[in-house]
């Protein structure tokens, strides 16, 4: 047992990140808001770091990496809370033509039965959408739903614009039995991967302004009501992190454990600490952290809209309840 | 990343499995909590059976007469073991986790062949005097006084939460020996036996209502310079040497065992029924205790880090601060959804005959002592923020 990163996987760990911080800086990532569709130049300069067809086989024009490197790989997309859907473009690599590359943007919804309205993101960008369902992945009728969608005007976070669909659309199942649940377990612990890293990131925006933040003649960081804050804040993001880790590994070789257990309490545990540590990072900046400009209400925001895919935290608790 | 074990760790785990199941149905039946000295002959035989086999100290080197195991073989060991609900160290926790690794590093090959033999064969009990009423978390403000007086160091003063006092042998002792030096510099660790004359142990019952712990009163009691370990003085680095002999194990066996917690929990749930419906029917109670579960994974995973980075380093990561604050979080929502199962049952301490509520019972109470013991959680989130995150310290409190 060694569960530290390897040095390849430490070296692609520095790698994303150094090309996140030089290519997708919070105002290319804020961008999103006014253009009102992705960066398509963005998203193939993203492509070709390999980001999309990570886990392909190489002769498939693949990387031929494992779940855990792309959990590390997420983890930096959330860390700078690049907008899109990243994950199931990732995840429609080698099942959909053009996702790899990063020629198509491949949008998800989760197939879940309930009453509630039906909400699609980021649809202006998308090349195709897909559905994830009890039955498997389908392919749904990309033109029909642009035709029914009514766009929201507000939608909850800037960077996730949003349409309503009447009904959930139809679609021909495409991928079923256990390529369909490896699909939704990926999806879930890259998801969870992307929420510790926006966990992550409010843990640095959050203690990078409580060393700078001057009040009563002193940095806000050095009282202790502001940083067992902070202390909480990092002990959630990285609790988060190795569950992560653990979920991806145990996905790459499941003879190391209860698989389903260890993906269910990623995405529980991930979860919580986006939206604790998002809530956090709100609550140190203060005034300003209550503010559009600060980016702590992005990470929020984020951290709300990931709950809901491949399963909430809850949704996800009660089966491991179920599991006891 | 990986976690499968290596050919020879899963030769390891074979070997203790097959040890632990041969060796476990022959062990007497567990003393009762409240009867110290029974506990000490059940702990100490455990520790000789341990020691028979080749498993004592598995984590102390083998020049001191330990297995010298990795951090990854103590953690299987530990799994194991508590897979299979073996004894833990119980009262020898200070000989075998705290003062004997001290000893390891600091003490002189006179005093280790004195005290570490013993220690692993289960002969000697140590318990810890460094906390005292008015040191707490502010341990290095200790006021135990030791005056030397020729070859001997003549001490007085008080310790308090000592464990297992009153069937020790031996003591590992903070004292004061330079009054006007700067606190952390004044203090000397010395080993105390036990029947020296002018020790006084007065249990002390905690709110299990038994006397887990000690005050131990010291008057002008008499110890030889020679049970000195490391200079005078020096006696807060000694102390500091050992945390760095916690490879992040500490609380593998408290993890498992909570894991089983919750699954008794549900198993007690499904047996209540209330208003027409079980307790286990509560969509509430199954989403908290499914997230305490993800909890408990997570920890596994975060135990299973700390014990890789500990072996690549050599030295225990900042992990084990994050550890303890998370798990005694989890202990303390543990608690609380415990209570509002049991309901009317908490008027009972006990076991309700066929209602197995005592242990549950046992955890409410246990959650109050974690978010203290071994550094507050206060005290934990201080050092996660100035040591993990590099936050300033709050400036010492001045009267004015």
């Amino acid at each position: 047992m060694d569960f530290e990163l390897s040095d390849d996987q430490q070296a692609l760990s520095d790698g994303v990140r150094a090309f996140l911080d030089g290519r997708l800086d919070m105002a290319g990532v804020r961008a999103y808001e006014t253009a009102g569709s992705l960066d398509r130049d963005r998203w193939q300069e993203m492509a070709g770091t390999g980001i999309f067809g990570l886990r392909l086989a190489e002769v498939d024009g693949g990387v031929g990496l494992g779940v855990a490197d792309a959990a590390l790989v997420f983890e930096e997309l959330g860390r700078h809370l690049v907008a899109g859907p990243l994950v199931a473009t990732h995840l429609a690599a080698g099942s959909f033509p053009g996702a790899a590359d990063g020629s198509a943007i491949v949008g998800l919804v989760d197939d879940v039965e309930d009453s509630t309205p039906v909400l699609v993101e980021h649809l202006d960008s998308l090349d195709l959408l897909v559905l994830c369902g009890p039955d498997g992945v389908r392919l749904a009728d990309l033109d029909a739903v642009r035709g029914a969608a009514m766009p929201i005007e507000h939608p909850t976070d800037p960077l996730t614009p949003v349409h309503r669909m009447p009904a959930m659309p139809a679609g021909d199942v495409v991928i079923s039995g256990d390529e369909a649940v490896d699909f939704a377990m990926a999806g879930t612990t890259l998801t969870a991967a992307f929420q510790a890293g926006l966990a992550l990131r409010a843990v640095e925006l959050s203690v990078a302004y409580a060393k700078e933040r001057i009040q009563f003649d002193r940095p806000i960081g050095g009282f202790q009501a502001v940083k067992h804050l902070l202390a909480d804040m990092l002990v959630a993001a990285e609790v988060a992190r190795v569950a992560v880790y653990s979920a991806a590994v145990h996905l790459d070789d499941p003879s190391v454990g209860d698989v389903d257990r260890a993906v269910r309490a990623a995405k529980v545990v991930a979860g919580e600490a986006a939206v604790k540590c998002g809530k956090t990072a709100i609550q140190v900046h203060g005034g300003m952290g209550f503010t559009w400009e600060v980016d702590a209400h992005l990470l929020l925001k984020r951290a709300w809209v990931l709950d809901t895919h491949f399963g909430t935290a809850d949704h996800h608790a009660l089966a491991l309840a179920d599991a006891l | 990343m990986d976690l499968r074990d290596s050919p020879s760790d899963a030769a390891f785990r074979r070997e203790v499995g097959e040890w632990l199941d041969a060796t476990l149905p022959s062990l007497p039946p567990k003393p009762p909590m409240d009867d110290f000295e029974a506990r000490r002959r059940y702990d100490t035989h455990w520790q000789r059976t341990l020691f028979d086999a080749g498993y004592a100290g598995i984590n102390w080197p083998a020049e001191h007469g330990g297995r010298g195991a990795t951090a990854t073989e103590q953690l299987i060991f530990l799994e194991e073991s508590e897979r299979r609900r073996a004894p833990y160290v119980g009262s020898n926790f200070v000989g075998l986790l705290h003062a004997g690794p001290t000893l390891i590093a600091e003490a002189s090959p006179r005093q280790q062949a004195a005290h570490l033999p013993p220690i692993l064969r289960g002969e000697h009990v140590w318990c810890q005097g460094f906390s005292e009423p008015a040191a707490g978390s502010d341990l290095a403000s200790l006021r135990t006084r030791a005056v030397r007086d020729g070859d001997e160091y003549v001490v007085s003063g008080q310790k308090i939460w000592t464990s297992f006092a009153q069937i020790a042998d031996f003591c590992e002792l903070l004292v004061r020996t330079d009054p006007d030096a700067p606190k952390h510099r004044g203090i000397t660790w010395l080993i105390m036996s036990m029947d020296t004359p002018g020790i006084e142990v007065r249990p002390l019952r905690t709110v299990h209502g038994s006397p887990e712990f000690s005050e131990v009163f010291l008057d002008e009691v008499r110890i030889p310079v020679g049970n000195r370990v490391g200079a005078e003085n020096d006696g807060w680095r000694v102390a500091m040497v050992t945390f760095s002999f916690e490879r992040g194990t500490a609380f593998v066996s408290e993890l498992l065992g909570t894991r089983r917690l919750v699954a008794d929990l549900k198993a007690l749930a499904t047996t209540i029924t209330r208003r027409g419906a079980t307790a286990w029917d509560d969509s509430g109670l199954r989403s908290d205790l499914g997230h305490l579960d993800a909890e408990l994974e997570a920890l596994w995973a975060l135990t299973k880090r700390n014990v890789s980075q500990a072996q690549r380093t050599g030295v225990p990561g900042v992990g084990g601060s994050v550890f303890k604050l998370s798990y005694t979080e989890l202990r303390h929502r543990l608690a609380d959804v415990s209570r509002r199962l049991l309901d009317r049952m908490v008027l009972s301490h006990d076991d309700l005959g066929e209602w197995p509520t005592g242990d549950h019972m046992h955890g409410l109470f246990h959650a109050l002592a974690m978010s203290v013991a071994a550094g507050t959680s206060q005290i934990q989130r201080n050092i996660v923020a100035e040591r993990i995150l590099g936050l300033p310290k709050e400036p010492p409190w001045t009267s004015s």
